[in-house]
């Protein structure tokens, strides 16, 4: 049988436990990985004690209590705390999601473990390099395409055109999704992934948008589109409760129809 | 990416600490510090006027805080009924308090529809009316008729405008090739002797490497500074670093003292709940169930202005009659609301108050709090984007090399309180006029002078002395004492003896940071050295402001003095300018007039009179 593992510099060890606060009314423990690349040594996983009288409800604000109270070299991305931005997506409890809107609550009994967004480059701690992610959301040429000129005011859309975009319009770009695809881990450099595809069906389903067969030309690949094998993990994971499979589904759907 | 380098302009790398720190440079046209909503609209303006631009940017495009605003755009359309941009005008004068520049405003109120309809067709997911044009809503001081009826003036992407228009303003740079330049944090404006800005020094957070950025024209759109506060509705990211350049440089910020408290932050977590929530038919009651501000607006009820809505709520908390086991916040309800407008038109606060208060809107009311939400103060610019101070007795004399727009700026349209909606469009309306007048006075290509020597010297010394900091306070320490002294020092109602007693206390903040400390050493990703180098920009930011305050004895807009209750015209109807000299630890005040008269002869200049709603 196959087995697998890391690769030799990536296994974590166990780090360092900081001391439990003092006076700490209601102790919750922190697993969290850390990784420094100015130094050689491969992985860890530091312990933390959070207190939660002090502390806020979301898992964002126990790592900003950490990096406030005990350790200031803490390193994670974070900005809007109220879910739109989507700076703060990290695996937490094994699941990806955004810190900001996952409660403490809700991570179980036992210590919570956080890591970085999976099968992602790390540039330090619980900061991913998500520069491919971003060039294929490029890649999709995400912005209006019409030969029509434009008119004076508005392109018209009926509102019942306009809910076409629901669901898809909403994604804020924080990778959770596409990171939990097991079929992106395997073939990132090629499949472009669910957020992109997302983004490719939101340009689709705009009934202003004019150009459907070349966008759909540029998808015809064996792998940008048809690595999704419907697994569905994207929308177990994304924390904005969109579906990007089914986005992609629609996307071959219209590749099967306009060939029919 | 591109990666236009060329040697050093001043030879070696400067030495800091016995470390050398390699500078990379590179030469554009412009440079655009800041991709929100103005700075992104900025990029793409002058990208498409054939100038090299690049966009410098702390995080990427779409986690700005633009991405948070929610409720809407204002711009008069007329889509839900009669509109015309004079009537925008005269609301948007009214709701400045007569602070704000007239020319500004009407060149804002007239090129609003045309920016929208510019945003329309790069892709942003409006909300549709019947006939499948812009849906509008209403909004906090949005009239007809010069004050007469409630105009629908706002156009909205459900609750999520600002995510809307963000991620298309991104996705119309991404089709422009602009060159950005993400996760680099910028240090400080290179200056020259002649008082020119002559480029930017940035720390490429990613690699830990400097880079110098040589350009004609600096345009910085960093946003606000709202974590200068405990209890804001501004994202971690918003600390004014645009701002606070600009102070070092030896140049003024204006009206600082005017801060918006938004009405509907959520209790506790200190998230937005947008005013569409009032305008889709929200109200407010206190803990006798009263609907309280038909006392305060008898006319425009919950849909006055924030700076009457706030005060009125804090009023109402003070008297005893506010809500919760503390009796300190206030109901926000939308439970009488039909669940399927809820659904469909504010999506995102239904989520937000079910996330952030355990609240479900169609149930229960939302507990919510005035905020710290926007500044109105920022870096004096004309209504081209250029960068303004007063020079030899010129009020208006302008910085050659330097624009600012969005919030970082104050042109000034918001004069003392800003209304509603009216913040995206100032950013997308003077982005492109800054685009416009780039395309005017600079020429694509042109040489440019080598840089002064030692130009990135004292950004160096900057970024090495809070690397290195060995004292013994916490930056996070530090930037609690501040935020908690603008907070109770500097707050919606305020008096002589509080804002004197804050100038005492943040004074104290800000010289704790010479016994400021740093754990981590390293240079890259060191978002301690970044929360530092942030702390170190909000504190001079939070001291010019509660001087402003201090130094403004009367009320006006969002600047409510107790002690003063009254606006002022003979004395006060002018900008305040402050400078900080931060070797002495001071800060010096000055004015410039208000612009008292219009663009165009198709509007009159809307003389003063008194603000009811």
């Amino acid at each position: 049988m196959a087995e697998f593992k890391l690769p030799k510099n990536s296994r974590y060890r166990d780090g360092k436990v900081w001391p439990k606060p003092v006076d700490g009314k209601r102790l919750q423990e922190f697993r969290i990985y850390r990784w420094n690349p100015d130094d050689a040594e491969n992985p860890r996983i530091d312990t933390y004690w959070v207190d939660r009288e002090d502390c806020g409800p979301m898992v964002l604000d126990a790592l900003i209590w950490i990096k406030n109270k005990v350790d200031p070299t803490l390193t994670f991305r974070r900005s809007c705390r109220e879910g739109i931005c989507g700076s703060c997506a990290m695996n937490i409890q094994g699941q990806n999601t955004i810190a900001c809107t996952r409660g403490i609550d809700e991570c179980g009994s036992g210590a919570v473990k956080i890591y970085p967004l999976p099968h992602m480059p790390v540039l330090k701690d619980l900061v991913p390099d998500l520069t491919q992610f971003f060039a294929q959301h490029a890649s999709v040429e995400p912005w209006l395409q019409t030969q029509t000129p434009a008119p004076e005011h508005e392109w018209r859309q009926t509102p019942e055109d306009r809910v076409e975009l629901d669901g898809l319009y909403e994604c804020i770009l924080c990778a959770c999704c596409t990171t939990a695809c097991p079929s992106y881990w395997w073939n990132g450099d090629r499949f472009l992934g669910p957020a992109a595809l997302l983004h490719a069906y939101r340009w689709l389903a705009d009934s202003r948008d004019e150009m459907t067969g070349e966008r759909l030309d540029k998808l015809e690949d064996p792998f940008k589109l048809y690595r999704c094998h419907t697994i569905m993990n994207c929308a177990n994971a994304c924390p904005k409760g969109l579906n990007p499979a089914k986005a992609i589904a629609e996307v071959k759907k219209m590749m099967v129809t306009r060939h029919v | 990416m591109a990666n236009d380098t060329s040697p050093a302009a001043d030879g070696a790398a400067p030495k800091t600490n016995g470390a050398a720190y390699p500078v990379t440079d590179h030469t554009f046209d412009v440079v655009v510090v800041g991709a929100g909503g103005a700075g992104l609209r900025a990029t793409v303006g002058c990208s498409q006027a054939g100038l090299r631009t690049a966009c410098v940017t702390k995080v990427f495009p779409t986690r700005s805080h633009t991405v948070a605003a929610q409720g809407g755009i204002s711009a008069a359309l007329g889509n839900m009924g009669e509109d015309d941009w004079r009537w925008h005008m005269y609301d948007t004068v009214k709701g400045s308090d007569w602070l704000g520049d007239q020319d500004a405003i009407e060149y804002l109120c007239r090129h609003a529809p045309a920016a929208v309809y510019e945003l329309e067709h790069w892709g942003v997911p409006f909300s549709r009316t019947e006939a499948g044009k812009i849906y509008q809503r209403p909004f906090g001081g949005m009239t007809t008729r010069f004050g007469e009826g409630t105009a629908q003036r706002t156009c909205a992407a459900a609750d999520r405008t600002g995510h809307a228009i963000l991620h298309t303003l991104y996705g119309a740079a991404l089709k422009n090739d602009t060159n950005f330049f993400i996760e680099y944090f910028a240090i400080d404006l290179i200056m020259d002797e002649e008082g020119r800005c002559r480029g930017i020094v940035a720390l490429d957070m990613t690699t830990g490497t400097i880079h110098r950025f040589r350009a004609q024209m600096v345009i910085l759109a960093t946003g606000g500074y709202g974590r200068a506060y405990f209890s804001a509705t501004s994202a971690h990211t918003c600390t004014g670093d645009g701002n606070a350049m600009v102070l070092r440089a030896g140049l003024p910020l204006q009206d600082m003292e005017f801060v918006q408290f938004h009405p509907t932050g959520i209790y506790g977590a200190g998230c937005l709940i947008t005013e569409g929530a009032r305008g889709e038919g929200g109200y407010l009651t206190n803990s006798e169930g009263e609907r309280f501000m038909e006392r305060y607006a008898p006319s425009a009820k919950d849909l006055a202005s924030r700076d009457v809505v706030s005060r009125a709520m804090t009023m109402e908390i003070r008297g005893g009659r506010g809500v919760g086991k503390e009796g300190d916040h206030i109901h926000l309800h939308l439970d009488h609301l039909d669940p399927k407008i809820l659904h469909e038109r504010l999506p995102g606060i239904s989520e937000s108050a079910k996330i952030f208060a355990g609240v479900d809107v169609t149930k229960e009311p939302i507990p919510v709090l005035p905020t710290v939400h926007y500044n109105m103060g920022g870096i004096p610019t004309n209504f081209y984007g250029e960068v303004l101070t007063k020079k030899n007795g010129d009020p208006d004399s302008v910085v050659p090399g330097l624009m600012a727009i969005g919030e970082a700026a104050c042109v000034s349209v918001h004069g003392a309180n800003r209304l509603g909606s009216n913040s995206l469009i100032d950013l997308v309306v003077f982005g492109r006029a800054a685009g416009l007048r780039c395309a005017e006075i600079v020429k694509p290509g042109e040489s440019q002078a080598p840089l002064p020597a030692g130009s990135a010297d004292k950004a160096l010394a900057r970024l090495d002395r809070f690397r290195n900091a060995n004292g013994t306070t916490p930056t996070a320490d530090l930037r609690l004492q501040m935020q908690k002294t603008m907070q109770n020092n500097c707050a919606v109602f305020r008096t002589g003896d509080v804002l004197n007693e804050g100038k005492t206390l943040i004074h104290e903040v800000w010289g704790g940071i010479a016994d400021v400390s740093t754990k981590d050493r390293s240079l890259i990703f060191n978002t301690d050295l970044i929360e530092t180098l942030e702390f170190d920009n909000l504190i001079t930011q939070a001291v010019v402001t509660m001087e402003s305050a201090a130094n403004r004895t009367e009320s006006r807009g969002a600047h409510a003095r107790e002690d003063f209750p009254d606006r002022d015209d003979k004395e006060w109807m002018k900008h305040t300018l402050a400078w900080c000299d931060e070797g002495a630890g001071q800060v010096s005040i000055d004015y410039r007039p208000v612009h008292t008269y219009t663009l165009s002869n198709e509007i009159e200049y809307i003389a003063p009179k008194a603000r009811v709603y």
